[in-house]
């Protein structure tokens, strides 16, 4: 029976993943975009739990582990402490116009069905048809991460990216090779750490987390 | 030989871990004086032993348990690797036992990064002797730039000793690209970057020459040759003494390993323009190193510059072995390929002598330019008679090293008139009348160098303070002194050394021909043979009968009287011939080689100055057009620049796309 319902259901986590894309998209408090990243891994996780069961292919249940303990647990409460100690808990993001945003946001997820088409047709998995929908999640990242001013926005953004990566990866070939996803997700880890000891030293300079203040460092 | 293999892969290992052991107590100096560098020297004294071993033994290679899957690290030790890792063993011992005299606190790096990075430079230096595939070679290569570039920046703190750092690492890696695109070119497209693969690979012509001028490229780069030798005048001065002799003495060499390596070993086939290309270079370097040595005024550079001078040498006996060999002229080739080994193995002797010199005088002075020293040799008796020994071997006199190989080479030349090319035949003699030229130069350089440091009355009050080096770093310079001597008194032993390495390399060895042990005969003994043994006694006894008969016959028929002082009584250290003024001759004959620019005093200026710059034409033909090139190229791209990130990120968010919508 939930065998027979099983692709349905990764189409419709799937789905809501892409909800959650764009409102990650228009969301302009950091604190629930923070909650809105941790709702993508843990959809993320559920997702890849699912395929696991369906395809039988074990190893999938040791990245959706991994992806519990990193993007659901670790990583926001790096985000946490990091907004925290920053004292930027509340702030609030002059964003651009919202509603263009998610127009432009349509366009992509558009471009990311048509160029999916071709690659899902030659997927031979149970989830091709979401690949799209994972290319999607990818661009609208890196819009996020183009549309938003301050930092900690920004490395949301990066790591909603690399989600929808992850998701593409599940979802055409059943995941990467057990190394390269480990290797990734030290890179992830690596980098929030990295990307937080950075913004440290832009406020300490700039006493503001807006990376906008990066232009005074231009050659002239 | 598989023992000298698995030696030195953990001679190298040790010297890491001594590196390593530095790290621990990085302000303790007692700990890395008195026990991290004597042992980094026992460590190359059995190095030394081992490839002495090995050098007889047959070649061994093994595959590592290092490196990514399926792409392992392998080591091999042939006869080439055994003698090129005897000189690193031989000298690396001298230069660490001075090293742990040497270094001091407060200096730029702490000690413990200094002892750090000079035994990971070693270690390095050992694995790219030893490796056996591209990509070995390549990763110890590297570590080999990087550990001297930050040796190099050890005083980071001076702006110029940073800008001299980052020359020498610009053109390292120009260097290492060079090398990395001549193991492309070797593979002959079988994808196999091993070496045994390379050796098997049938190349055409146009392959094999892109590989061989690659490879005198990129190891002309690291060993110094023109063009691309600007970085050595920069990089030694600014390096402390030990690593300016390391560097010297050892790393250049690795370079004419490299070069050895890929020509006579990997490629195999060689044509006779390949010779005269690297003998046109190598005469170059050799002629203007030379040159420019002599119109130096900081002792350091001077030595830099006649470090390019001996490469340049070293080039030209290298090219001189290509043609020979081109021609199967394989006795001859061994010969020219002897000397080319042999004044390797002389120059790492006698250059790293006198750049520790430097560095003792140096500390007792603190001061390296040439105006302000002298008179040193009262005041410094020991570092004076061993750089004394280093210099009568660098001048190329007998009976020291530097004489053997220069005649060798000498005699080499020689023997050009048997080549069945008749251009070749015209204008090789004029090479050997350039070699014979840089030699009596190099001379006359070394007078300059000697004289002006040790000799005369020094030329600042504060010399009277200079302290002879301390024991550690007198037992660094004895160690060398005696293998500049030892190795100019038994040449024909180690041309026996020698002979496996020719042996393999071109199939001839010159051990059988060398006239018994006491004479050295290449070819024929009635042509030309030397025995330094027989000169060396000859000279010593015609000394003693002089010194006997004025004992005997004028002792104690003396008369104290002051000398013929020309109507001036009153002479002092400001009379005495200056750097530049010795100098003056040879800036005067070669002139076009520099770019000189005068700033004369006015007759009635008040304060009368006289300042003149001697630059390398090079520099405003070569470097300076390509850096202008570059920079208007970054000035078109600096309009990309925007200083936001949201634009960057457009930018690559726009060629993504893009890119997408092109494969698709």
């Amino acid at each position: 029976m939930l065998l027979h319902y099983g692709p349905q259901l990764v189409n419709l986590l799937a789905a809501i993943l892409l909800l959650l894309a764009f409102a990650m998209l228009s969301q302009r408090r950091i604190l629930s975009l923070i909650n809105l990243f941790a709702a993508q891994g843990f959809v993320l996780f559920l997702s890849t739990m699912l395929v696991a069961w369906l395809t039988g292919q074990n190893h999938l249940y040791g990245s959706a582990a991994l992806t519990l303990a990193l993007k659901v647990i670790a990583l926001p409460w790096i985000l946490h402490r990091l907004i925290r100690r920053l004292e930027v808990k509340w702030d609030v993001e002059t964003l651009l116009n919202i509603p263009s945003v998610m127009l432009v946001g349509i366009v992509l997820v558009i471009l990311a069905f048509n160029l999916a088409l071709p690659i899902s047709q030659l997927a031979g998995t149970v989830t091709r048809s979401t690949l799209g929908i994972a290319l999607a999640c990818v661009l609208l990242s890196f819009l996020m991460m183009i549309t938003r001013s301050k930092a900690v926005p920004q490395v949301i953004g990066f790591l909603a990216m690399e989600n929808g990566l992850f998701f593409a990866a599940t979802s055409a070939v059943y995941g990467m090779p057990m190394v390269v996803e480990f290797g990734v997700a030290l890179d992830v880890l690596v980098g929030a750490l990295i990307l937080g000891i950075f913004l440290f030293q832009i406020r300490e300079r700039f006493d503001s987390v807006d990376t906008r203040h990066l232009e005074k460092l231009k050659e002239q | 030989m598989s023992g000298t293999l698995d030696l030195t892969l953990a001679i190298a290992t040790l010297w890491l871990a001594v590196g390593l052991a530095g790290l621990v107590a990085p302000r303790n100096l007692g700990l890395i004086r008195r026990l991290l560098f004597p042992l980094g020297a026992v460590l190359g004294l059995a190095l030394a032993a081992s490839a002495l071993h090995g050098l007889f033994q047959s070649p061994t290679a093994r595959v590592l348990p290092l490196g990514l899957p399926d792409l392992p690290f392998r080591a091999r030790i042939d006869a080439l690797s055994a003698f090129f890792l005897l000189l690193l063993g031989g000298v690396a011992a001298g230069i660490s036992v001075f090293a742990s005299g040497y270094i001091r606190r407060g200096e730029g790096t702490p000690p413990g990064l200094q002892c750090l990075y000079y035994h990971i430079f070693l270690a390095s230096m050992a694995l790219v002797l030893i490796a056996d595939d591209a990509y070995f070679f390549m990763v110890a290569w590297e570590t080999m730039a990087l550990a001297s570039f930050f040796l190099v920046t050890s005083d980071h703190r001076h702006a110029e000793i940073r800008r001299a750092g980052y020359l020498y690492l610009l053109i390292a890696h120009v260097g290492a690209i060079a090398i990395l695109l001549c193991f492309g070119a070797l593979q002959g497209g079988s994808g196999d970057y091993s070496f045994a693969g390379m050796r098997g690979v049938e190349r055409p012509v146009g392959w094999a020459s892109a590989a061989f001028l690659l490879a005198l490229a990129g190891f002309g780069a690291k060993a110094g040759l023109v063009p691309l030798h600007v970085w050595l005048p920069e990089a030694h001065p600014a390096a402390p003494s030990p690593v300016s002799a390391l560097m010297s003495a050892v790393m250049l060499k690795t370079a004419v390993y490299g070069v050895l390596r890929v020509t006579l070993d990997l490629i195999g086939t060689v044509y006779w323009w390949w010779g005269v290309i690297a003998l046109a270079t190598g005469l170059l370097s050799a002629l203007g190193g030379i040159v420019f040595a002599a119109v130096q005024t900081d002792m350091k550079r001077l030595l830099a510059y006649s470090s390019i001078e001996n490469i340049g040498l070293i080039f030209a006996g290298f090219g001189l072995t290509l043609i020979f060999r081109s021609f199967h002229m394989g006795t001859l080739a061994a010969l020219a390929l002897t000397a080319t080994l042999y004044h390797c193995l002389n120059h790492a002797c006698f250059k790293s002598l006198l750049f520790l010199c430097t560095g003792s005088v140096l500390h007792a002075t603190h001061e390296r330019s040439l105006g302000k020293l002298g008179g040193l040799m009262h005041r410094m008796p020991w570092v004076a008679w061993c750089a004394l020994i280093g210099t009568i071997a660098i001048a190329g006199l007998p009976p020291l090293n530097g004489f053997a190989s220069e005649w060798l080479l000498l005699q080499a030349f020689l023997f050009t008139p048997g080549l069945p090319h008749s251009y070749l035949n015209m204008l090789v003699p004029v090479a050997a009348a350039v070699v014979a030229l840089t030699a009596a130069l190099s001379g006359y350089v070394m007078v300059k160098f000697y004289g002006v440091v040790f000799l005369g009355q020094p030329r600042e009050p504060k010399l009277a303070e200079a302290r002879d080096a301390g024991a550690w770093e007198r037992v660094g310079l004895a160690w060398l002194a005696a293998a500049c001597i030892v190795l100019g008194l038994v040449p024909a032993a180690v041309i026996g050394l020698l002979d496996p390495v020719t042996r393999a390399l071109t199939g001839f060895g010159m051990a059988s021909l060398a006239e018994g042990w006491l004479f050295l005969a290449p070819i024929q003994p009635e042509r030309a043979s030397y025995s330094p043994l027989v000169f060396f006694a000859g000279i010593a006894a015609l000394v003693g009968i002089a010194w006997l008969a004025v004992r005997l016959r004028y002792h104690g028929r003396m008369r104290r009287t002051g000398p013929w002082d020309c109507g001036f009584p009153h002479l002092d250290a400001r009379m005495q011939d200056t750097a530049e003024g010795f100098g003056q001759p040879v800036r005067q004959v070669f002139e076009p080689f520099f770019r000189i620019e005068q700033q004369v005093p006015a007759p009635s200026d008040a304060r009368p100055f006289f300042r003149e710059v001697h630059d390398d034409r090079l520099w405003h033909w070569l470097y300076l057009p390509i850096a202008r090139a570059v920079d208007r190229v970054t000035s078109l791209v600096t309009v990309l620049q925007r200083g936001r990130i949201s634009v960057y990120l457009t930018y690559s968010f726009v060629t993504l796309l893009l890119l997408l919508l092109f494969v698709r």
